[in-house]
């Protein structure tokens, strides 16, 4: 044993070691191991040809959530989805995988149902074919996306070869301010540090801001770490860690639940741990924030203009900023306030769990949506869909002319039928605002459930605070 | 299947100078429903390659005749950000190409590539300007990428060393399957679960 201060990252990662050869990378262990239907046939393909099975089927989980369709009623948006979906169902069989599939209740985005099933726990390293695995971060694990390769390393030895990465801290002090969000902490990040600032690093998220938000909050700003260029987001477990995961279907129970506890209380960074780097971030100047770009890290404050090409330096940055305001038809120096919108996206891996949705319910109860605006709600799962039906959420969102959807990641990712036409601008909680993520020609602005909110009933770009001090 | 070779290349090259290029561009998420590898060179960068109409957008640089058998892609800053996608290189495999130079790869991409041999070259940015002043004067300039020395050099630049990891490089060169590579270590991995359990 080691006396020196570790950090979170370091513990979780030395205890994962199986094997380590000069020269080589370390053969890191996988404790969980999450499957979707569209990186991983070319995987299974692998295994086949070289009749190998799933080594741990019991640390592997399926679930379908890119390609199906959140319309209900029918099994896909096309041919090839079908195909897609129901080979997954195929190889989860063949594997004895658990699979969270078409009919399933409890099916839903990979990264909501980990959690939510108490499959992700703390100092775990976790990974899935699906660069936002480092949502599971959030619990004090190790969440990290791999290529498909790898997940045909994983599926068929449990182990992954991987180059230790560098360490960041991101300290975030101070309290937030009324209206403004987890999300809003991590646009403001990727607004400071840029979308290549965190490559090679993992982030630890400490600090006052971090351990006051709710476990909901902390996975959706260990979300967006890889939109730093981060590969995985933590934050150190605590009694909210605990209580979460604490009575889950696949949590410890008795006995082993009270060691696993123990156990996870020595996860947190030691005093005096060192990181390779550290940024800091005071929550409590934060405003709400929206992307104005075609990438993550283009975001501003609600209220501030956007910025001129003219301010940067750099002539590549220059050119890439031009580049993203022709293509989302924005004026540099103009504010993005009042912007015309099209449609509202309140989904995602990001912002789609039942906190988001009471969140957003809370500020729409009673108002419409503007005509103009097609707003589409989509869970993170069907057991977030039961909840907020239970709760009666559905029915805000449907008086207030809003689409409530089955679960899935929709809109996020378009390939699934739900999809921006050409030119229109949406206002939505994803995670990823790149040219045509949301359908060839959309324009996307990320932003808050809150902030979605407020711009669904303005039809525009709207600060979510002036209509909080409205009710 | 084998595993990708790599030793020496000498290509010429076509210039994407845009800095942050996603892996969204690279194959836009709607051709993800694919069950295999296939076809997809036919996708890369297809919003950007084709117009609204389907016919091929002559203003774009993979389809001007100066294209045609290029091996190398010279990109800006950041390549490969945004998701773990490994349809990303084999959309760029599957197109033709066998290295991109850029300042900067991002991660997941970095990796995803060497596997599929597909060598990312990160040079400094003031080598990666002179090459993309230098390719504008003339577009039939070879570069050439050696992989035993680690070195990329074009005419009138001296080799440059560029980094790789050591395992992907050895790997590479001698075609190493990595999925056999880690099964050897069962035994310890069987060992690791048993003090574990
Ligand atoms: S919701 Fe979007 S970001 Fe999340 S897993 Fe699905 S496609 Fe990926």
């Amino acid at each position: 044993m080691s006396s020196s201060p570790q950090t979170l990252f370091q513990k979780i990662w030395d205890s994962h070691v199986v094997a380590e050869e000069p020269g080589a990378p370390t053969v890191l262990y996988i404790d969980l191991h999450l499957v979707h239907e569209v990186t991983s046939p070319q995987a299974f393909s692998v295994l086949k040809e070289r009749g190998l099975k799933v080594r741990r089927p019991e640390r592997t989980v399926a679930t379908m959530d890119h390609s199906i369709p959140t319309k209900g009623g029918y099994e896909a948006a096309d041919e090839l989805g079908r195909i897609q979906l129901r080979l997954l169902e195929a190889n989860a069989n063949a594997n004895n995988v658990r699979i969270y599939g078409l009919n399933s209740v409890q099916r839903g985005i990979v990264h909501v149902i980990g959690p939510e099933q108490g499959f992700t726990q703390p100092g775990m390293t976790i990974v899935c074919g699906d660069s936002h695995t480092s949502t599971h971060g959030a619990f004090g694990s190790l969440g990290f996306g791999i290529g498909t390769s790898e997940v045909g390393h994983v599926l068929a030895t449990q182990c992954l070869l991987q180059r230790k990465p560098k360490t960041c801290e991101v300290h975030i002090d101070g309290a937030l301010r009324a209206g403004v969000t987890a999300k809003d902490i991590i646009l403001a990040v990727l607004a400071q540090i840029g979308v290549g600032g965190g490559t090679g690093h993992v982030f630890e998220y400490t600090g006052a801001a971090i351990r006051a938000l709710d476990m909901e909050g902390r996975m959706t700003v260990c979300n967006m770490s890889i939109e730093g260029g981060a590969r995985a987001g933590m934050v150190a477990p605590d009694d909210k860690t605990f209580n979460f995961v604490n009575g889950r279907e696949f949590a410890p129970k008795g006995a082993a639940w009270d060691q696993a506890v123990a156990r996870w209380r020595r996860l947190p960074t030691d005093a005096g741990a060192a990181f390779d780097k550290t940024v800091t971030l005071d929550a409590s100047t934060l405003e709400p924030m929206v992307t104005f770009g075609t990438n993550p890290g283009q975001g501003v404050a609600i209220t501030q203009p956007l910025p001129l090409p003219s301010s940067l330096a750099d002539a590549n940055e220059r050119a890439g900023l031009e580049k993203s305001l022709a293509y989302m038809k924005f004026e540099a120096g103009k504010p993005i306030l009042g912007q015309p919108v099209d449609v509202v996206f309140l989904g995602s891996c990001t912002n789609s769990r039942i906190g988001d949705l009471r969140a957003a319910a809370g500020l729409l109860k009673g108002r419409k949506v503007a005509k103009h605006v097609r707003m589409m709600v989509v869970p993170g799962s069907q057991s977030v869909k039961q909840a907020a039906e239970a709760e009666g959420l559905d029915k805000v969102f449907k008086e207030a002319g809003a689409d409530w959807r089955e679960a899935g990641c929709s809109m996020c990712i378009a390939m699934n039928g739900d999809q921006l036409s050409p030119g229109q601008l949406a206002v939505s909680t994803s995670n990823r605002n790149f040219e045509g993520r949301q359908g060839k020609g959309g324009r996307t602005v990320l932003a808050s459930p809150l902030t979605a909110v407020a711009s669904a009933v303005a039809g525009r770009i709207a600060d979510p605070r002036v209509l909080m001090n409205q009710s | 299947m084998s595993a990708p070779k790599f030793t020496t290349l000498t290509a010429r090259c076509v210039v994407l100078p845009v800095i942050d290029i996603d892996t969204d561009q690279i194959i836009p998420a709607r051709f993800l429903k694919v069950t295999d590898k296939l076809g997809l060179g036919e996708k890369l960068f297809c919003d950007w390659r084709y117009l609204d109409s389907g016919a091929p957008n002559p203003a774009f640089i993979l389809n001007q005749p100066e294209a045609k058998g290029v091996e190398i892609l010279v990109a800006g800053h950041n390549f490969g950000c945004g998701s773990s996608r490994e349809h990303a290189p084999w959309a760029l495999v599957g197109w033709g190409f066998q290295a991109v130079i850029s300042t900067m790869f991002a991660d997941i991409f970095k990796g995803n590539s060497v596997k599929n041999g597909l060598i990312p070259v990160v040079i400094s940015p003031d080598a990666h300007a002179a090459l993309v002043a230098l390719r504008a004067k003339n577009p039939d300039l070879e570069i050439t990428i050696d992989l035993p020395s680690q070195t990329v050099s074009w005419p009138g630049q001296t080799p440059l060393m560029f980094p790789i990891d050591p395992f992907s490089r050895t790997c590479l060169l001698e075609g190493v399957d990595e999925l056999g590579y880690l099964q050897k270590f069962q035994p310890q991995a069987e060992a690791y679960e048993a003090a574990h359990a």
